[in-house]
């Protein structure tokens, strides 16, 4: 009896050995059992995509401002022939933040020269032929871009800006080439609106007074512009 | 993460856009209210990638910074302006953001976007071209706007209208030309030019005699179109022209012009 319990102790710590050392070796050699995955789990990665509702941005969808269409009002003075209301639309395409193209049509009217009212003798022109009508391409850039302040809680954007160009005069019966350059002010009522102030100097040749001379055209206007 | 993909979006020719917004007009007359609310739903939303996303109070490099967007928060996208969006904050701040700022937000997909600018390649594939130019016809000043459609890269027919304002004449000119670009990869890329058309010369008021002409004209050429940045080219040439005139002679005239186009 008592040897059976000896020999049962001393089984026991052999038997324990012998387990723990063949655990040991399958763990040396790397060939113990796995502990099982979970029989649920799904593939990395692939919960959050399933749940992110794909909308890429396509540009189109973003609305793109980069022309300026709107009308302007003002004088305009024709050399020897007066001043008069001029107005006209005007067609920008912002190429840069600095550079635009520009174009230009307009309208106004030539009164009466000093000569014709004095001598009292018959007019030059025809009433048609007073008419002055021109049309312009002009390339531009914002020199002084910034903000103008109005009070304290008001900013806006602003940009003063010069042009120069070319383009047709049509006055006393002939299309005159025309060279014109000017500055101007933009001012930004809201990011679409635009309210402008120009100045600008149309030159051409004409000779309907004797000789040919070139005559400076200035014109001072008013103009509101829309962005799109 | 698995890595990030880049999407490049192209985009849509601004003539079809200018149509577009033209037609867009009159419905909004019409449902102003319903296309607003559709309006809001358009804006786009980006997730802030980098530190922060810098706003500025204008569309231009020298207005000031006023507002910072942290990483993580998203922004809607209201507008473009040439290389600037406006965008909307989360507590409703809106500002200006450059192109280059904007290509490093995330969209929901985790892709970043990629505002695709026009390039060289599309100033040598691109379809449309519309351009200005101005110079010397046989000592007159003249005006000249064209419109172009390419074939293929090589071969693009182009529909010219040109004002010609001289000394003792005026008069327009239209014409038909097809223009052969030999090398059109090239950043300089010359060109070769063969048209004919029709042109009118009416003589000055001041000059008495003379009387209004329409003359069928031919002509070949050859310049050179220079690709500036995004849709900008410079173009350069030189035509000479046969004017088949009713009297014995024909007239010839030599044309020069420089000027400048934009692709679609």
């Amino acid at each position: 009896m008592e040897s059976r319990f000896r020999l049962l102790f001393l089984a026991m710590p052999v038997m324990a050995f012998g387990l723990s050392g063949c655990a040991a070796t399958k763990n040396l050699f790397g060939s113990g059992e796995k502990e099982a995955p979970p029989p649920t789990e799904i593939p990395e990665g692939r919960v959050i995509e399933m749940e992110v509702e794909r909308r890429d941005i396509k540009e189109p969808d973003i609305d793109s401002e980069d022309f300026e269409f709107g009308a302007f009002v003002g004088v305009m003075s024709i050399e020897d022939f007066g001043s008069d209301v001029v107005y006209g639309v005007r067609f920008a395409y912002h190429v840069t933040e600095g550079f635009f193209v520009e174009g230009s049509a307009g309208q106004t009217e030539g009164g009466l020269t000093s000569f014709e009212i004095l001598s009292g003798g018959a007019p030059l022109l025809s009433d048609s032929e007073r008419q002055l009508t021109y049309y312009n391409l002009n390339v531009g850039y914002n020199i002084l871009p910034g903000e103008g302040f109005v009070g304290a809680g008001r900013a806006y954007n602003t940009a003063l800006y010069v042009i120069a160009g070319l383009g047709s005069t049509r006055f006393a019966g002939d299309d005159r080439f025309t060279v014109n350059f000017g500055a101007g002010y933009r001012f930004l009522l809201t990011d679409s609106i635009a309210l402008h102030i120009d100045f600008r100097d149309h030159l051409f040749d004409i000779d309907l007074l004797g000789e040919e001379k070139t005559v400076h055209n200035l014109e001072g206007s008013l103009g509101v512009t829309l962005f799109f | 993460m698995s890595e990030r993909n880049t999407t490049t979006i192209r985009s849509t020719p601004r003539l079809t856009r200018f149509l577009k917004s033209a037609l867009l007009l009159l419905l909004l007359t019409q449902s102003a209210n319903t296309a607003l609310a559709q309006a809001d739903d358009e804006y786009r939303t980006v997730a802030v990638a980098e530190p922060y996303l810098e706003l500025h109070t204008g569309p231009g490099v020298g207005y000031p910074i006023f507002h910072v967007i942290d990483r993580g928060e998203t922004v809607e996208i209201i507008k473009r302006r040439t290389d600037w969006f406006q965008v909307r904050g989360p507590d409703g701040t809106e500002g200006w953001v450059d192109r280059a700022q904007m290509e490093r937000t995330l969209q929901p997909s985790g892709s970043h976007i990629e505002f695709a600018e026009a390039n060289q390649q599309d100033f040598t594939d691109a379809k449309w071209e519309l351009g200005l130019l101005a110079g010397d016809f046989g000592g007159a000043n003249v005006i000249s706007l064209y419109g172009g459609y390419s074939l293929n890269p090589n071969v693009s027919i182009e529909v010219w209208g040109s004002q010609i304002l001289g000394n003792f004449s005026n008069g327009w000119m239209g014409s038909v030309n097809v223009v052969h670009e030999t090398w059109p990869e090239w950043r300089i890329s010359p060109f070769f030019t063969l048209g004919a058309g029709v042109i009118h010369t009416e003589p000055k008021s001041t000059i008495v005699q003379g009387e209004d002409r329409t003359d069928q004209i031919a002509h070949a050429g050859a310049g050179v179109r220079v690709y500036v940045t995004r849709r900008f080219v410079l173009r350069a040439e030189f035509k000479s022209y046969v004017v088949f005139t009713s009297r014995d002679d024909n007239e010839e005239v030599e044309e020069w012009k420089v000027g400048f186009a934009f692709f679609f």
